[in-house]
């Protein structure tokens, strides 16, 4: 919504010397959020009024010129050459003299042109700064109407060169806030000064048939339907510069004078209008619910198949409105129309927004009704753009009004004087919590004077009820919490005193929350970078991981309304995501890159729909299951991606690339940190490269391990697609799959000496290390404190197809020095076990 | 040798002789003095201090003596090995200094030079500054909530008073997901436009009194640019207990304002709307320390929790009251660290996230 100040006060004793920047900060104590001051651009020196007395038409050069002698409240008239030719003799027009400067520097001088001397310049919208308009200078008034100021008067406060504009950002709750008449109550109350309703006016006693014959069918979405007859409207007359001059700044288009008006009313009061061309309905007009298969083409031009759930206007024809949201073509208001119906009704918000939304019409009267409008206004905005149109277009009221009227009693609100005071945690005696809901224009009824002040703090309420009738205008006052806001916010928020409450002890974080905390942060110690990403996919990126057709991870949730249709689905998988911020920053210049990102995915397939119960009571327990059952699971997992060296090449030497086992180290590093015991073993799955690809396995707990994720280098056919350097390498884990993580149970220390054993073993090829590993363990036994793989190496003199595992082994006993006749068996009975389960041999 | 028994014979103990003991002494001395390094003085200390050493052979005889030169003898032995042992200490002493000064200085090297051969990573800051407003309310007793970003519609918006046709419904930009086998039915489902959800979901799922904090990403069909992005962060706090006011709900958002930004942070509430909450605030935090001088932020939305809330997630509001808030942290970061650029915070740049550490 935006204001204009000059408009504002009008209504509104603004108290003099009053600043923007006051209004400003009044807007904001009252909830009208301010998102811009518009100020008009600077105009300096002599701008005034003048009246054209003459005008000679010059010829002979390349475009028609005028001459023109103009009255600017001087003694003698001044002589100005002008390039429009909108304007007529008598017409008032603004004249910029010699010295003043116009928006963009431009200073007006008296020059010689077309050979004449032109003392001045007659000014357009544009050249002013206060419009678009450059076809034509800007005529204040026509010489006919004779309502502008006299010559020589400033002109400046005329045309509204001195009109602020303040652009409000309206709650949705503040439906009457979309019209002056709401701005100015709030403004009025706000700075508690005197203020004039601009909707309080008499209907004049208009008599004669009714306007026109009209029935409502649905009176339960049109509980009022007002109508005006006006016959005579000069269609040729112009909106007075004015009106144009306000319209505009509150971002609205001049079209025609009948069409500006009931914009003009709407901003004025908030009640949205339509003008039909009487001349174009045909019989009664009927106020009902759409038929299948009706059409409408409406004001934009735009045909449309209607809803069984739109309301319309109609009349012998069929459709010509779409009520509350848009106008039909059929009946619009001509360059021709002498004879119009006005309407202005009151239609039943959520009906509205539904039309609205289903036919993408978010109409600036659909926009106020579905807020509300007050009921009331119907016929004061008819009286009071009847008045408009006949000031300015001659039009006169044929008839009596029609007002089909169905409201019922307006509700009341019980509420507890005390209440306030106890939501707000600061006293409000009874006779303030009146005061302030009076002032918002509601009435109070209900014992105040008992004298009782509370002090905010019991529960007990002590005294009676009030009985508060919100006003018409305010339909979003409905239980006594709206009524509580109204008076902690007219009172001033910041009369709350600040308190911290005393919660009851916690029990931190869970151990879910913990362990991602902890992930997170091992990652980033050992060199990772956390890199969110936006989770939507498309198709392109799990192609590019060259997932096969029936991978579950392009069971994908597709989201109907996506930013990017390349990208319609939620991700699966966190790869795509992170692989494109690596490539980002690859392609900003960095070269070794370790990235990480944890989240949730979203697994797709079908589902049943969530239900959507009522709100007027908690849902049975059977209801928030299927509810909460309808809500997938989003398991929370873990990625990272490797390019380029993971140790950086320096002085101490070459750097080391990152390689598929600084992607497998990724996993086990997460799996510490989540308290886990992580087993890897050879695995196969895109996006992996075959031979390089860990399978990440955690214990069942049953004795059994499951799958909770891969790790290695991608395939190389990925990092073409995805245009990465060779070799990338990536990990990823689902955290949720993790078992929770055991207590740990502190180890015996063992103060005896240690007994120190290497073992050489020669293993086929496709034996993995960590069998052997596994296998020596086993059969060391008890008195093996640590076992560790200090070198790999193929080549002669091992045989082609094996390579030789060498060993540490620590051995030591709890209790005494171990002999080396004790440590010579454990050595053996290790060796023992890797030859039986792995065909290792010790190496000569 | 001789043992305790054996009988006294003076030329036995010649050892034990004062001339002897001094020319040990003497003798221990001089070597000491003559050993030009280290080794060279590991080499000789045997011979004056190791078992066979003139002193200690002195020592092992005093038990010959009869009681009455015992003593005497003792004396002498004692001082006489003490002096041995202090010459060779101070000759140590000093070799150590003279090899500290030329060896020690030989091998420095230059600490100056790099050795980040494993370089640290970073968190993402929005990470870290929800786990540190996160942390402020555990501190004072709450529970952090979770709740899922795919979300029921009837929580993100039904259960919070925002009905079917209400213009705040529409206005929330919400990202639709589809159902059924084609993709062409309704789900029921969307993805979160805020973090109020959780809220419904916690009070659903237990009894007052209830103080939580439910940090999570959310959603709205806003494109990326400087200011805005599709995907953001919230914090949302809720309390329901008896007896609270909005007077708590200021005290609890002056004390986050002032963990987070230092002990002269407080916050200005203007009046607004929120369905689920009435009455309703945003509220505003002074930053002293903004890169464009100090002075009130924009960030949040708060307000006590509507009874017609408590009323569909099986609250008796007659019973119990509720505040609400719910804070950005991209908005947060970006006046806190002085982040000018919303794209700076979504795109992932290493050079943006390192800046920040591991945390903060």
């Amino acid at each position: 919504m935006r204001v204009p100040v000059g408009w504002l006060a009008e209504y509104v004793d603004l108290p003099s010397g009053t600043t923007v920047e006051q209004l400003d900060a009044t807007f904001v104590r009252l909830g009208l959020e301010v998102e811009k001051v518009h100020r008009p651009e600077e105009v300096t020196g002599p701008l005034v009024v003048g009246r054209v007395l003459e005008v000679e038409e010059l010829t002979g050069f390349k475009k028609p010129i005028r001459f023109c002698r103009v009255d600017v409240g001087e003694q003698a008239p001044r002589g100005i050459v002008c390039g429009a030719r909108n304007f007529a003799v008598g017409d008032a027009v603004v004249v910029a003299l010699p010295g003043a400067v116009l928006p963009g520097g431009f200073t007006i001088a008296s020059r010689k042109t077309y050979d004449r001397i032109s003392d001045g310049m007659i000014c357009s919208a544009r050249e002013l700064g206060i419009g678009e308009d450059h076809t034509g200078i800007l005529v204040l008034a026509d010489g006919a109407a004779g309502s502008a100021p006299a010559p020589g008067t400033p002109a400046g406060p005329v045309v509204g060169l001195d009109d602020v504009v303040v652009e409000l950002a309206i709650t949705p709750d503040r439906g009457y806030c979309l019209s002056m008449r709401g701005i100015a109550r709030e403004i009025g109350t706000g700075l508690g000064v005197t203020w004039r309703d601009p909707g309080a006016l008499p209907v004049p006693s208009w008599s004669g048939e009714p306007a026109w014959e009209v029935a409502v069918a649905d009176p339960d979405r049109c509980d009022r339907f007002s109508m005006i007859a006006l016959e005579d409207l000069d269609p040729t007359a112009p909106t007075p510069w004015g009106m144009r001059r306000r319209l505009a700044e509150s971002g609205v288009r001049s079209v025609s004078l009948a069409v500006d008006v009931t914009n003009y009313v709407m901003l004025e009061l908030g009640q949205p209008m339509h003008a039909f061309d009487r001349d174009r309905v045909s019989g009664p007009i009927v106020v009902r619910r759409a038929r299948e298969g009706e059409r409408l083409t409406t004001l934009d031009g735009v045909d449309r198949v209607l809803d069984a759930d739109d309301l319309l206007i109609t009349d012998d024809s069929g459709p010509i409105g779409l009520a509350a949201v848009m106008g039909g073509a059929s009946t619009e208001i001509g360059d021709d129309t002498v004879d119009v119906l006005l309407e202005a009704a009151h239609w039943e918000p959520t009906g509205v927004a539904r039309t609205a939304r289903r036919h993408r019409l978010p109409s600036e009267a659909a926009k106020r009704f579905e807020r509300g409008v007050d009921p009331e206004m119907t016929t004061a905005a008819l009286v009071r753009a009847a008045e408009l149109l006949a000031e300015h277009g001659g039009a006169r009221v044929v008839g009596a009004p029609v007002d089909v009227d169905t409201r019922g009693p307006r509700p009341t609100i019980p509420l507890d004087p005390a209440l306030p005071g106890r939501v707000a945690g600061v006293p409000y005696p009874p006779a303030r919590v009146t005061e302030l809901l009076a002032a918002v224009g509601c009435a109070v009824d209900g014992a105040t004077d008992d004298g009782a002040t509370d002090d905010g703090a019991t529960e007990d309420s002590g005294g009676g009820l009030l009985t508060v009738t919100p006003p018409s205008w305010r339909p979003d006052l409905t239980d006594p919490a709206d009524l509580v806001e109204e008076v902690v916010r007219l009172a001033g928020y910041d009369d709350v005193p600040s308190v911290l409450p005393t919660a009851p002890p916690g029990r931190g974080l869970t151990e879910a929350q913990r362990r991602r905390r902890a992930i997170g942060r091992t990652l980033a110690e050992v060199g990772y970078v956390e890199a969110p990403s936006y989770p939507f996919v498309g198709p392109a990126a799990l192609d590019a991981l060259g997932l096969a057709e029936d991978d579950e991870r392009r069971q994908v949730v597709v989201v109907r309304n996506p930013l990017s249709e390349e990208e319609p689905a939620l991700r699966t998988t966190l790869l795509p995501g992170l692989l494109a911020t690596l490539a980002r920053n690859l392609s900003r210049g960095q070269r070794d890159l370790a990235l990480f990102e944890h989240g949730a995915v979203f697994p797709g397939g079908v589902r049943r729909p969530a239900p959507l119960p009522g709100v007027d009571r908690r849902p049975d327990d059977e209801t928030i299951a299927a509810l909460l059952g309808a809500v997938p699971a989003q398991p929370w997992h873990v990625a990272v991606a490797l390019a380029g060296n993971r140790e950086p090449r320096g002085w101490w030497g070459p750097g080391r690339p990152a390689v598929w086992a600084d992607a497998v180290q990724a996993a086990r590093r997460v799996a510490e940190a989540a308290g886990v015991e992580l087993t890897v073993r050879a695995g196969e799955c895109a996006p992996w490269h075959p031979g390089r690809c860990a399978e990440l396995l955690v214990g069942d707990g049953a004795g059994g391990h499951r799958t909770v994720g891969f790790a290695g280098e991608l395939h190389p056919r990925v990092c073409a697609a995805l245009a990465l350097p060779a070799r990338t390498s990536v990990m990823e884990l689902d955290v949720d799959a993790l078992p929770p993580a055991p207590v740990p149970v502190g180890p015996h220390i063992s103060t005896f000496p240690p007994v120190l054993v290497d073992v050489a073993l020669v293993v086929r090829d496709e034996v993995p290390a960590a069998e052997v590993d596994a296998a020596l363990r086993a059969g060391a036994g008890q008195l093996l404190e640590s076992l560790r793989l200090f070198d790999l190496y193929t080549g002669p003199p091992v045989p082609a197809g094996s390579r030789s595992l060498a060993y540490a082994l620590t051995l030591r006993a709890p209790d005494r020095t171990l002999t080396s006749e004790e440590a010579t068996a454990v050595r053996d009975a290790a060796v023992a076990a890797a030859a039986q389960r792995t065909g290792a041999q010790l190496r000569a | 040798m001789s043992g305790a028994n054996d009988p006294y014979d003076p030329k036995q103990v010649a050892a034990l002789s004062a001339e002897a003991l001094d020319t040990a002494v003497t003798e221990a001395r001089k070597a000491f003095a003559e050993a030009i390094d280290l080794e060279v003085l590991a080499a000789v200390r045997p011979a004056h201090l190791g078992d066979r050493a003139p002193v200690l052979l002195a020592r092992r005889e005093l038990g010959a003596l009869p009681p009455a030169a015992r003593a005497d003898a003792g004396k002498r032995v004692n001082a006489a090995r003490a002096a041995v042992t202090s010459a060779y200490e101070e000759r140590l002493a000093e070799l150590e200094a003279e090899r500290d000064a030329r060896v020690l200085a030989e091998e420095r090297v230059d600490v100056t030079l790099p050795w980040d051969r494993l370089p640290r990573g970073a968190r993402h800051p929005l990470t870290t500054l929800t786990d540190r407003i996160a942390d402020v309310f555990v501190g004072m007793g709450y529970e952090v909530a979770d709740g899922p970003e795919l979300e029921a519609e009837w929580l993100n918006f039904d259960a919070l008073n925002i009905g079917r046709d209400h213009p705040a419904r529409t206005m929330m930009d919400t990202f639709f997901v589809a159902g059924g086998p084609g993709q062409d039915e309704d789900s029921g489902l969307v993805l979160r436009t805020h973090t109020s959800p959780v809220q419904a979901r916690t009070m659903l799922a237990r009894t007052p009194p209830i103080y939580v904090v439910a940090p999570g990403r959310v959603y709205r069909t806003d494109e990326l640019d400087a200011t805005h992005t599709p995907v953001f962060h919230q914090v949302e706090g809720l309390a329901v207990d008896r007896g609270l006011t909005m007077a708590h709900l200021r005290g609890t958002l002056d004390h986050l304002a002032r963990a987070l930004f230092g002990a002269d942070a407080v916050t200005r509430w203007r009046p607004s709307y929120f369905p689920f909450t009435e009455p309703s605030a945003e509220f505003d935090v002074w930053f002293p320390e903004h890169r464009d001088g100090p002075r009130w932020v924009e960030w949040g939305g708060c307000g006590m929790v509507n009874p017609r809330v408590l009323v569909a997630c099986g609250v008796d509001p007659e019973e119990y009251r509720g505040f609400a808030f719910g804070v950005g942290i991209e908005r947060a970061l970006q006046f806190r660290s002085g982040v000018g650029d919303m794209r700076d915070i979504v795109e992932g740049d290493v050079r943006f996230t390192r800046a920040f550490g591991v945390d903060q």
